[in-house]
């Protein structure tokens, strides 16, 4: 099942999180995957797009198109970079008419065709490559913190919990709540700092009573809040991305 | 496109005062801390959730109820023309009164001349959140109307002189210790061991009184049926029958969005309702009015009004991307699901719906003094996963977002942030060169032990965190160093 994968690095992962990467393409790559980095990629727009800064997201919307163009497969470790090709670039790419009615064109229907082929990490092995047992070893306790983006827009449930659990020596603990939001949701988590580290202190709280070492989930950001809240609390459990657990050999 | 108005800033509000903005954030701050809020509230929300996934259950097909639900209000809406003149119609022809009200103010100065008309002293009412987002019984009252809540919950934030904390379950807030203090202190009775059963009892036997002495009973509607020219009343506790065919006068008020077509409907909607609201399979008490007592008929109004209020709703009708906002039937179950909610609860959104559906509808009927309501969302989603009408909530709280933005509603510093990180996304180099020198002085920043302190530009993540440890190389670097060739 060789296939050709171009990454889409989500710019926070690309600059802060760069392991995350790293592991994505050791796992893509040890199922046979050709894997490509387009280097003229930044950001997806979603920063100015939540903020509502449409005419300034939606430039970047037009790069991606052009930067991906080309590419077979487009693969991201994030559930919420991809929701923002696949659910919001074609919303960002079309447009209203006077009576508010959305019109789609050719931008629109070209996002909707890379969108197709835009897939988070969990998404493309478990539903286009067809693995579950991605060779991966990792003898730890490890509880599953559900995603927002990836749950509810990309519909993704048990995909990334197939995955842990062929993984070897790894023990599965359900999170009660696994599905309600960690607090990050972009620049709420600074915008609105005190909600956002409520609901934070919520998952970690939720995190703590399965008593497992690690926190996993398929979104970097959310770990990224998750962590910093834990940090503060002392607590004992870790966070890992997904793709870091999946790139482990002993 | 943007259906924001600006409101006029209030007489006597002076230019200091805190704005609606800074007060959200400061209730916020204080109410999120809270833990014994957040004890009350959890448990509130778990038993919910429990009743709300039984009665799910109870459908064969819980996704096509909703699908039907969201049809038949997409139907009335777009027709909404049409089916309020059949309704108007129909209330006419059996004896009754419609009155339209395009403003809150038009509403409530019809009531009060109405009961000032007809000599009313006591009015009793029933649940209904239109008369709160109309500010009706203090209209009244400033007439010396005796205005009683006969809800239970409302009868208790009324006693507390409180808005309703939630729109289903308005004293959702309080536990039976703290309503056991407040019936002591105000209705002179003290039930010491906070016995629920006698608590009730006690708010039941003075309501009682109020039922009997009432001029005037005032409601809301669940449904305003067109095909029927019927109101239809959802209530557990019989106060909405009560206040409806006990008094000598019935008015009903309702928002034109309440329309549905068909008596029919009620087939679907009545236990969707019910099930989003309280779990329940259908609500205790489903009560339809269409008019006055006729002669020969035993119990009921002589006299039966209904007030169709717009009060901003044909805004939001003319905006085609947003009209689907109308849809929602009050249900609170975006509400109950939010971990906004959860959190700050009802009151911080300081607005007469609050949650989901009120930080998606309050900019649109009051201004874009409430605008912040639409940024105080993490966007996750789970209002539109349990909206029994399928609006799609966080989506439309980015269309809020874009709109505020396009108007120029948003601080002039932000502006100019996404116009310099524009430049920077669409020009790799740049990028990274700015990714690099954000690393770099972090870095140094936190080396020094500054991390959260004004030194910090990341301050406001890191004075609820700990900081991220800042890498060395960017992804973008350890593929060119050798990742691309292995």
């Amino acid at each position: 099942m060789p296939r050709k994968v171009s990454l889409f690095v989500p710019c926070f992962v690309d600059q802060l999180q760069p392991q995350v990467a790293v592991d994505t393409v050791k796992v893509l790559r040890r199922l046979g995957c050709e894997v490509d980095f387009p280097e003229d990629q930044t950001c997806c727009g979603q920063p100015a797009f939540n903020s509502g800064f449409w005419d300034e997201a939606r430039p970047c919307a037009e790069r991606f198109l052009r930067v991906f163009r080309d590419a077979e497969n487009i693969v991201c470790p994030s559930g919420s970079c991809t929701t923002m090709v696949r659910v919001f670039y074609p919303e960002l790419l079309s447009h209203l008419d006077r009576s508010g009615e959305k019109k789609s064109g050719a931008q629109h229907d070209e996002a909707v065709a890379l969108g197709r082929r835009t897939f988070e990490l969990s998404e493309f092995l478990v539903k286009q490559l067809g693995v579950t047992d991605v060779g991966a070893v990792f003898p730890h306790t490890v509880t599953y913190h559900a995603s927002c983006h990836g749950l509810r827009e990309l519909k993704l449930r048990e995909e990334p919990i197939k995955l842990l659990r062929a993984v070897k020596g790894l023990t599965f603990v359900d999170m009660l709540r696994s599905d309600e939001c960690c607090g990050f949701g972009g620049t709420f988590a600074t915008k609105f700092e005190a909600i956002s580290a409520a609901m934070g202190e919520q998952k970690a709280n939720s995190v703590a009573v399965t008593g497992a070492e690690y926190v996993t989930a398929i979104d970097p950001s959310c770990l990224m809040h998750v962590q910093g809240i834990m940090g503060k609390k002392n607590a004992r459990a870790k966070t890992i991305h997904l793709a870091g657990i999946l790139a482990s050999e002993s | 496109m943007s259906t924001f108005a600006t409101r006029p800033t209030p007489a006597g509000a002076t230019p200091s005062a805190e704005t609606a903005a800074q007060k959200f954030l400061r209730d916020a701050a204080e109410k999120s801390a809270d833990l014994v809020h957040r004890e009350i509230i959890r448990k509130n929300m778990e038993s919910y959730d429990a009743a709300h996934q039984r009665g799910r259950a109870r459908f064969k097909d819980w996704e096509a109820a909703r699908r039907r639900c969201q049809q038949i209000k997409r139907e009335a809406i777009n027709h909404l023309d049409r089916y309020l003149l059949q309704f108007e119609e129909r209330v006419i022809a059996r004896g009754g009164h419609v009155f339209w009200a395009a403003t809150g103010d038009e509403a409530c100065a019809y009531i009060r001349d109405l009961a000032v008309g007809r000599g009313v002293k006591t009015v009793v009412k029933s649940k209904s959140m239109v008369t709160e987002e109309m500010h009706l019984a203090s209209a009244l009252e400033e007439q010396g109307i005796r205005v009683w809540e006969t809800d239970l919950g409302e009868f208790i934030v009324q006693l507390r002189n409180e808005a309703p904390y939630h729109i289903v379950t308005p004293a959702m807030h309080l536990n039976r210790q703290q309503i056991r203090d407040l019936f002591r202190e105000k209705l002179g009775e003290d039930i010491a061991d906070a016995d629920p059963q006698k608590l009730v009892a006690l708010a039941r036997r003075k309501l009682r009184e109020a039922f009997f002495a009432a001029e005037m009973g005032i409601s809301g509607a669940n449904f305003i049926v067109a095909d029927a020219g019927a109101v239809a009343i959802s209530t557990n506790e019989g106060n909405g029958r009560l206040s409806t065919s006990l008094p000598r006068i019935h008015v009903a008020v309702t928002g034109i969005e309440k329309v549905i077509p068909r008596l029919v409907d009620l087939a679907t909607l009545w236990p969707t309702l019910a099930t989003s609201g309280t779990g329940q399979p259908i609500t205790t008490y489903s009560t339809l009015v269409g008019g006055p007592r006729k002669p020969g008929e035993a119990d009921g109004p002589e006299e039966f009004h209904v007030v169709l209020l717009d009060n901003g709703r044909s805004n939001l009708l003319g905006n085609v991307e947003e009209r689907e906002v109308l849809h929602c039937i009050r249900c609170g179950a975006c509400l109950n699901i939010c971990p906004v909610y959860r959190n700050i609860g009802g009151h911080t959104y300081n607005t007469t719906y609050p949650g989901p559906i009120g930080s998606v509808l309050t900019p649109h009927l009051r201004g874009s003094e409430f605008q912040h309501l639409s940024y105080a969302s993490s966007l996750c989603g789970a209002c539109t996963s349990v909206c029994p009408v399928n609006i799609n909530l966080h989506h439309h709280l980015l269309h809020n977002r874009r709109d505020f933005t396009a108007a120029g509603g948003i601080k002039s510093s932000e502006r100019g942030q996404f116009r310099l990180w524009k430049k920077a996304m669409l020009n790799p180099r740049l990028y990274a060169l700015g990714g690099w020198m954000m690393r770099r002085s972090l870095r140094v920043v936190y080396g020094l032990g500054l991390a959260g302190s004004i030194f910090d530009p990341m301050r406001a993540w890191n004075r609820k965190r700990t900081p991220m440890p800042m890498p060395k190389s960017s992804f973008r670097k350890l593929w060119r160093k050798g990742l691309n060739k292995e």
